[in-house]
C-alpha cells in the first residue's frame, strides 16, 4: 500500500485518511451551500448529535460496533488479497445463528446466552462463506462475483424462513417473535452505572461493542502474531512466493474466508441479539457493504478499522441528526458519506502524492 | 444564584412555549422513503392537502436503518409534535416501546395494530379492494390468462394476490392467474426494469391483464404492459392517468386519507383500531376519464354488486394474513 513515494507510517495511517475526510467534508459544505443551507450549522448540528450528548454517543458507538464486525471481515480478507463483498449476506446469516440459539433454548442468563450467540453467528456466517471459498480455493470461481451472489441468496433464505418458520401464525409482519426477556444483552449505561458513570439509557449501545474491540485485538494477533498471520499475509503479498514457501493456497483461501464471514456473522450479535431482541427481514441493512468502505479506509488494519467505523458510526448518527432537525434530504446525507468513501478510497493517491512530495521535500533540506 | 433561578425561569418558559407551538403533527416514513411513489408518498400527499387546506405545519422525518424507527419516533414525541403519525407494519414494536412513554402524545400507527390507550392504528383490508380489481380483470380478460407481479412474498403483499385471485375466479372459475414476486431486498420495491421484465414474461405466457403491487417497481409493469397493449392494474394511489387505455383501473388503498383525517383531528384523536375496508372507503377501485372506456357499464354493475355484498357481509373475501393460505392458489 505504499505506491506513491515514501511517508512515514503515521502520516500514512492518520494524516493521509484525515485529509482526504477534511477534503470530503469541504465539497459537502459546498454541496449544502449550494442547496440553501448554511454548511457550519450543518457540521455544528452533526457533530454535536454524535458527540455532544452521552445519547449521540451512545448511537455513534451502536453503528460503529456494526461496522468494526463487517470492516475486521473485509480487512482479514483483504489480507490475503481476497475481495469478501459477502459480508452482507453472512450478516443475514448470522442473525439466523442468533435468532435460533435465543428462540429455541431457554437460556437462564444472559451471559450463557450471549456465548452460545457469538458461536451461532459465527458460525452460520463462517459456512456462508465457506461455499465461496471452496469454490474460490478448488473450483477458481472468483469471490468477488460469488459472494456478492451469494448475498441475494441470503436474502431469499432469509425472507423465507422468516415468513414460513419463524413468523408467528396471523402476524403480519415477517420477523421472528421476540426473544425472552432473558437474554436481553446488558446495555453500556448499565455497565458504566457499575463504576458510577451516568449515561443515556436511550441509546441501543450494548455489551457487544465490548466483543468488537476485542475481536480488533484478536484480529491483530491473528495477523501479526500467528503463524497463520503470516501465512495469510504472505499469500497476499505473492501467491506464488507463498506456494514456494510450502503455503497451501486452498488451505489459506478457507480459513480467511471462514474467519471473514466469522466476523461478519457476529455483526448479528449487535443489532438482532442487542438492539431488535427479535430477526427482522434486511437486519443488516447495508453494514456489509458499509465495511468495506471502513476496511478501505482503516488500511485493511484492525486499528484503523475501529477508527474508521467510528467514523461512519458518526456520518450515520449525525446525518440521523441533520434529517431530523434541518430540510436537507436524505439523499445529500448519502452524498455526504459517498464522498468520504470516495476521497479516503478511490481518490487516494490524490492525497497521498502530494504528502509524499512534501515530505520528501522536508527529507532533502 | 439569580442568574441560575433567572435562567431556570427562562428555559421553563421556553420549553411552555414550545410545546404549545410545536404541537404540529408530525410523519415518519418506512424505510422506502418519502417518493417511492406508493405508500409513503399516499402518506405525503395526505400530509400536504392537509397542510394546502389548513395552512399549519408538519414534521417529516426519512429513516436510513431500522435502529432510527425508535430513536425518531422518540425525538418526534420528544419535540412536542402531537401527533405523530408512523408508516408501515414494520413500526408497530417502535410503538410499542415508545408510545407508553409519552401518553399525552396521540401516536397513529399504519398498516399494523397496537393495542396502545394513545396508539390508534389504521389497517386496510386489501384483500377486498383486490378482489374488486380481480373481478374488472377477468372481465376484460380474453387470454384466460392473467397475472400479478408483487414486491415481497410478504404476508401484506400475499394478501393482495389471494384477494386478486379470488375475484378473478369468482369471475371465470377456469381463468389462470400466475402470481410473480419482485425479490427478496429492499431493491424489489423499487425496481421498475425487473418489474417490466416480469410483466413482459407474464404477458409471453397469455396474461393479458397484469395487477402490480410493488411500489416503484409497478411503474415497469404498467409501462411493459402499455408497451405490449395489453392491460395493468395500478395500485395504491390512482394511477390510471399514467398510460391511459392501457391501465384498466387502480386499486386505491387511501393511506393518504388516513393520514389526512389524522392531521385534521389533532392531538388527543381518537385512538383505537381504525379498520380503513370497501365499507369505510378506504379500499376501492378507481374509475375516472382515463379508463372510462375501459369498464363497460355491465363491468361496472358486477363489481357494484360484489362490492355491495361484500359490504352487507353477504360475501366474506378471504384474509391471507388469517390464516396464510389461500383458497384460490
Amino acid at each position: 500500500m505504499s505506491a506513491g513515494g515514501r511517508i512515514p507510517n503515521w502520516a500514512d495511517v492518520t494524516l493521509v485518511p484525515l485529509v482526504s475526510v477534511v477534503l470530503a467534508f469541504i465539497l459537502s459544505g459546498i454541496l449544502i451551500w449550494a442547496i440553501g443551507e448554511s454548511p457550519w450549522a450543518a457540521v455544528k448540528l452533526m457533530v454535536e448529535g454524535a458527540f455532544g450528548s452521552s445519547y449521540g454517543w451512545g448511537y455513534t458507538l451502536y453503528y460503529a460496533t456494526n461496522f468494526i464486525f463487517t470492516g475486521l471481515a473485509v480487512a482479514v480478507a483483504f489480507q490475503a488479497r481476497l475481495f469478501n463483498i459477502g459480508g452482507e449476506g453472512q450478516a443475514l446469516l448470522g442473525g439466523l445463528g442468533v435468532a435460533l440459539v435465543c428462540l429455541y433454548i431457554p437460556w437462564p442468563h444472559w451471559s450463557l446466552a450471549l456465548l452460545a450467540a457469538c458461536a451461532g453467528a459465527a458460525a452460520f456466517g463462517a459456512l456462508w462463506a465457506l461455499i465461496p471459498g471452496y469454490l474460490q480455493a478448488r473450483r477458481g470461481s472468483h469471490i468477488v462475483i460469488t459472494t456478492i451472489m451469494f448475498n441475494f441468496i441470503a436474502a431469499s433464505l432469509l425472507g423465507y424462513v422468516l415468513v414460513n418458520v419463524l413468523r408467528p401464525q396471523g402476524s403480519q409482519d415477517p420477523s421472528s417473535p421476540r426473544f425472552a426477556a432473558e437474554v436481553a444483552l446488558p446495555k453500556l449505561h448499565e455497565m458504566l452505572a457499575l463504576v458510577g458513570i451516568p449515561f443515556s439509557r436511550v441509546p441501543p449501545v450494548n455489551i457487544s461493542l465490548l466483543i468488537a474491540v476485542g475481536m480488533c485485538f484478536a484480529v491483530w494477533f491473528l495477523l501479526w502474531r500467528t503463524r497463520l498471520g503470516y501465512q495469510i499475509r504472505a499469500f497476499g503479498e505473492s501467491e506464488p512466493a507463498a506456494e514456494y514457501a510450502g503455503i497451501s493456497p486452498a488451505r489459506i483461501t478457507i480459513y480467511v474466508m471462514l474467519i471473514s464471514g466469522a466476523l461478519a456473522g457476529l455483526m448479528a450479535v449487535n443489532s438482532v441479539m442487542g438492539e431488535q431482541q427479535r430477526l427482522v427481514l434486511n437486519a443488516v441493512e447495508g453494514a456489509g457493504f458499509i465495511g468495506i468502505a471502513v476496511a478501505l479506509m482503516g488500511r485493511n488494519h484492525p486499528f484503523g478499522v475501529f477508527l474508521a467505523a467510528i467514523l461512519f458510526g458518526f456520518l450515520y448518527q449525525g446525518g440521523a441528526e441533520l434529517a431530523l432537525w434541518t430540510s436537507i434530504p436524505r439523499e445529500l446525507i448519502v452524498v455526504i458519506q459517498a464522498l468520504v468513501i470516495l476521497f479516503t478510497g478511490a481518490l487516494d493517491n490524490m492525497v497521498r502524492i502530494p504528502i509524499a512530495r512534501l515530505f520528501a521535500l522536508r527529507g532533502a533540506r | 444564584m439569580t442568574h441560575f433561578k433567572t435562567f431556570l425561569g427562562a428555559s421553563s418558559a421556553l420549553a411552555l412555549t414550545a410545546s404549545l407551538a410545536h404541537a404540529d403533527p408530525a410523519l415518519m416514513f418506512d424505510l422506502g422513503g418519502k417518493f417511492d411513489k406508493s405508500f409513503n408518498e399516499a402518506a405525503y400527499n395526505g400530509a400536504e392537502r392537509w397542510k394546502a387546506e389548513s395552512g399549519g405545519t408538519y414534521r417529516e422525518i426519512e429513516m436510513q436503518a431500522a435502529a432510527q424507527r425508535v430513536q425518531f419516533a422518540r425525538r418526534l414525541a420528544e419535540a412536542g409534535s402531537n401527533p405523530v403519525v408512523v408508516m408501515g407494519f414494520q413500526n408497530a414494536p417502535t410503538l410499542e416501546e415508545v408510545a407508553p412513554d409519552y401518553p399525552d402524545t396521540s401516536f397513529v400507527l399504519i398498516d399494523a395494530v397496537v393495542d396502545l390507550p394513545n396508539v390508534r392504528s389504521v389497517i386496510f383490508a386489501e384483500h377486498e379492494g383486490s378482489y374488486l380489481v380481480g373481478m374488472l380483470a377477468a372481465m376484460a380478460n380474453e387470454t384466460g390468462t392473467v397475472s400479478f407481479v408483487g414486491g415481497m412474498e410478504i404476508p401484506l403483499i400475499t394478501a393482495f394476490a389471494c384477494g386478486f385471485a379470488q375475484g378473478a375466479k369468482a369471475v371465470n372459475p377456469d381463468i389462470n392467474v400466475i402470481v410473480n414476486y419482485t425479490g427478496d431486498t429492499p431493491a424489489a420495491w423499487n425496481d421498475p426494469v425487473r418489474g417490466g421484465e416480469i410483466a413482459r414474461a407474464q404477458i409471453s405466457q397469455g396474461s393479458d391483464v397484469v395487477f402490480a403491487a410493488a411500489g416503484g417497481t409497478g411503474l415497469g409493469v404498467l409501462q411493459a404492459a402499455a408497451d405490449a397493449g395489453v392491460y395493468s392494474i395500478g395500485v395504491d394511489s390512482n394511477q390510471n392517468y399514467l398510460h391511459p387505455g392501457s391501465v384498466l383501473t387502480s386499486m386505491l388503498k387511501l393511506v393518504d386519507q388516513a393520514v389526512y383525517d389524522a392531521f385534521t383531528d389533532g392531538p388527543g384523536l381518537e385512538t383505537g383500531v381504525v379498520l380503513m375496508d370497501l365499507a369505510a372507503g378506504g379500499v376501492g377501485y378507481a374509475l375516472d376519464e382515463h379508463n372510462a372506456d375501459l369498464i363497460s357499464a355491465e363491468m361496472q354493475e358486477t363489481v357494484e354488486a360484489a362490492r355491495a355484498s361484500i359490504i352487507a357481509g353477504d360475501l366474506s373475501v378471504h384474509d391471507f394474513r388469517t390464516d396464510s393460505t389461500c383458497p384460490a392458489f
